[in-house]
């Protein structure tokens, strides 16, 4: 292939796994604070749908985005009310949500189907996209993608470099100790699920005014979005940085299938489109194997040096969730 | 004034009229006359013989997945990789219909074993889910999501791959199967007495291993405390597997029912998000085996007289799944409220 082409190809990627970007962040942060928000997949849908019918209307880009965060912090307004307030589970209140927003976003876009509406306009970064290859990979995007790479690194600084990221990632993993130092856990966790809500509320309209213009319900290509997303999280263990890899990751795998289809003849490229799912659990495992208590086992009873390499390679790929991930909080 | 528990049936008729008034809402916002659409779902689902026996078509496969379903969660588990289960159920049956319909077998026996075929394909990719979990420590939410992408690239890999029409394929599925590997239907209906009885030997017999068995008891005991029954000597891990593979098989047949009842071949979406709509009424009826039956007609009822809705007022048939939706999530929100208000004893 061309080295021109690649680029070209390359810079794509970053671009079409802007949405994800914003989902995994958001759902990064929600997380850390001790609160899983399952409903993403229909977050983001319902999100697309209402940014795009939104911009649509007010013919304002702005407004569109608004929207979209807006539905995704009510959204998750509701998780965090029931599962903080109301003690119920997360997983269900998320999952069922997940279901009813993607629903809703069907039956109330359906006359907005087709319908053409504005899109981002590509801006190039004055200077910077004039560096060769760097610029045309980083710097040819619009104003999304590049909102997409500050709010990893926005995230990321945030969680471990400031103060109140500490506090974050205390109410995550020890809650009893973080009340103890004067923090208000339960309102925390709103504050972190309805911001976390909003930038995954990003996610739909930068689907649905950039990525992919318009609205075309079930053939948006868009259902699904959220489910990756959260298998993204957990592989990019709770950490802004390393969940950008995953995403990124994802979305080369999904375009090496495309740009591979000509030589594969025989495979039907809706295969080659969810070839990333087996790799996707085949992570998830090696994330994970580490904890297995039969892994242990069969460890203690290898040969001292091959024993230190796997558990190192273990602990360099292991990725432990927040310690209180889905455990209300209770003072008492 | 003691030991106040508040009626719990009165909180869900709360969340029944709350949903009525929010679905009515959103049925106006979009222009709509929401009596008008009511009464059409009403006929469209349960207005004639017809109608009833095509809720019934339906009630089928939602059903046996939930029947299975009550079984991971009795043993603690979000099993939600159930529609892969029910897709590679589909695909089994298809597998084994395939080989044996020119071996001039009698019909019947070939649709009884590729109905087996199919479960046992459904228990299988539910093992995989199981195995995950249990010995790879992958929770089985995103071990079963992952599953679920994978059965639907491997339907489609087929449909357009190996098993592909003469020709050319398409999304339309794979060639239909000759009539007498068709499963008997009642007169003038497109339902199947067999399919029928299927999913009530299926819920009967989750009823009865929950709450009457030695092993449903110990499986209950494995959900609600892991930890506890792992001292009290219950082999925690097998129970669990063997609840997936239970649960896979219940799903399985589901599958099995909608190539040899309903498509008689294999389609790209052979399962219909039958799987999701499953875990909704699990969480509906509190995990219940006995409301099972009677609510999942009630969803099935909502899916096929929702399908009026595009035909009559040009809206999106969707509108079946926001209201199961809602009445799920008002439930869950009515029971947290109620438990707030109750005072602790």
């Amino acid at each position: 292939m061309e080295p021109e082409l690649i680029l070209t190809g390359l810079a794509g990627v970053l671009f079409a796994a802007s949405p994800i970007i914003f989902a995994v962040t958001g759902e990064t942060i929600t997380e850390r604070a001790g609160v899983i928000n399952l409903s993403m997949n229909g977050t983001i849908l319902l999100s697309a749908m209402g940014g795009f019918a939104a911009s649509s209307r007010t013919d304002s880009l702005l407004a569109g985005f608004l929207a979209g965060a807006a539905i995704g912090a009510l959204v998750a307004l509701v998780v965090a009310f029931a599962s903080i307030t109301l003690k119920q589970s997360q997983v269900a209140v998320g999952f069922v949500l997940a279901l009813t927003c993607r629903d809703l976003a069907y039956f109330l876009g359906n006359s907005y189907m087709g319908v053409s509406g504005p899109r981002v306009p590509a801006w190039d970064l004055p200077g910077l996209s004039q560096i060769p290859v760097l610029g045309q990979l980083f710097f040819h995007h619009d104003v999304m993608t590049y909102l997409s790479f500050l709010v990893i690194f926005l995230a990321w600084a945030w969680i471990f470099r400031t103060r109140p990221g500490l506090m974050l990632q205390g109410i995550g993993e020890r809650p009893a100790s973080a009340y103890v130092r004067g923090a208000n856990v339960n309102l925390m966790r709103y504050v972190y699920t309805i911001i976390g809500g909003a930038i995954i509320g990003l996610a739909g309209p930068t689907y649905s005014l950039s990525v992919k213009a318009g609205w075309n319900g079930t053939i948006s290509g868009l259902d699904g979005f959220g489910w990756i997303a959260l298998s993204i999280t957990i592989f990019g263990g709770w950490n802004p940085l390393r969940a950008a890899f995953g995403a990124y990751l994802f979305g080369l795998l999904q375009w090496l299938g495309l740009a591979l289809q000509p030589s594969l003849p025989n495979i039907p490229s809706q295969v080659l489109q969810v070839a990333p799912f087996p790799l996707m659990i085949l992570t998830l495992l090696l994330v994970n194997i580490g904890d297995a208590e039969w892994v242990d086992r069969t460890l203690a009873s290898l040969p001292e040096s091959v024993r230190r390499f796997f558990t190192r390679a273990f602990r360099a790929l292991r990725a432990s969730p927040p310690a209180a991930l889905g455990v209300p909080f209770e003072r008492d | 004034m003691k030991n106040i528990t508040l009626n719990r049936f009165g909180f869900q008729i709360v969340a029944l009229l709350l949903v009525l008034i929010i679905t009515t809402l959103i049925l106006l916002s979009v222009g709509a006359q929401p009596l008008q659409i009511y009464k059409d779902m009403l006929t469209g689902s349960v207005g004639s013989v017809k109608k009833i026996s095509d809720v019934l078509v339906s009630w089928v496969p939602l059903l046996l997945v939930t029947a299975g379903l009550l079984i991971t969660f009795a043993a603690g588990l979000w099993n939600i990789g159930v529609e892969g289960q029910v897709t590679l159920g589909a695909i089994g049956t298809t597998m084994l219909l395939r080989s044996l319909q020119d071996s001039g077998m009698n019909p019947a026996l070939i649709l009884g074993l590729s109905i087996l075929a199919g479960m046992v394909s459904g228990a299988l990719w539910a093992a995989l889910a199981g195995a995950l979990k249990t010995f790879g420590g992958v929770n089985e939410i995103f071990g079963g999501l992952g599953l679920n992408f994978v059965a639907t690239a491997l339907t489609i890999f087929l449909i357009f791959g190996p098993w592909k029409r003469p020709g050319t394929g398409s999304m339309s599925g794979t060639e239909p199967f000759a009539e007498p590997l068709h499963l008997t239907l009642f007169e003038n209906l497109r339902l199947s007495p067999w399919a029928l009885a299927v999913a009530i030997v299926g819920i009967v017999f989750v009823y009865f291993l929950l709450q009457g068995t030695y092993f449903g008891l110990r499986l209950k005991a494995v959900g609600k405390n892991f930890r506890a029954a792992y001292l009290l000597g219950i082999p925690t891990w097998q129970y669990m597997l063997f609840s997936f593979l239970l649960c896979g098989a219940l799903a399985g047949a589901a599958g099995a029912l909608q190539v040899t009842g309903v498509y008689y071949r294999l389609i790209p979406a052979i399962s219909s998000g039958y799987g999701y709509l499953g875990l909704m009424v699990a969480m509906l009826i509190n995990y219940q085996a006995i409301w099972a039956a009677p609510i999942a007609f009630f969803f099935a009822a909502l899916n096929i007289g929702s399908i009026q809705l595009p035909i009559l007022h040009k809206l999106d048939s969707s509108l079946s799944g926001v209201l199961q939706g809602m009445l799920v999530l008002f439930v869950l929100l009515a029971e947290g409220v109620r438990q707030r208000l109750t005072p602790r004893t």
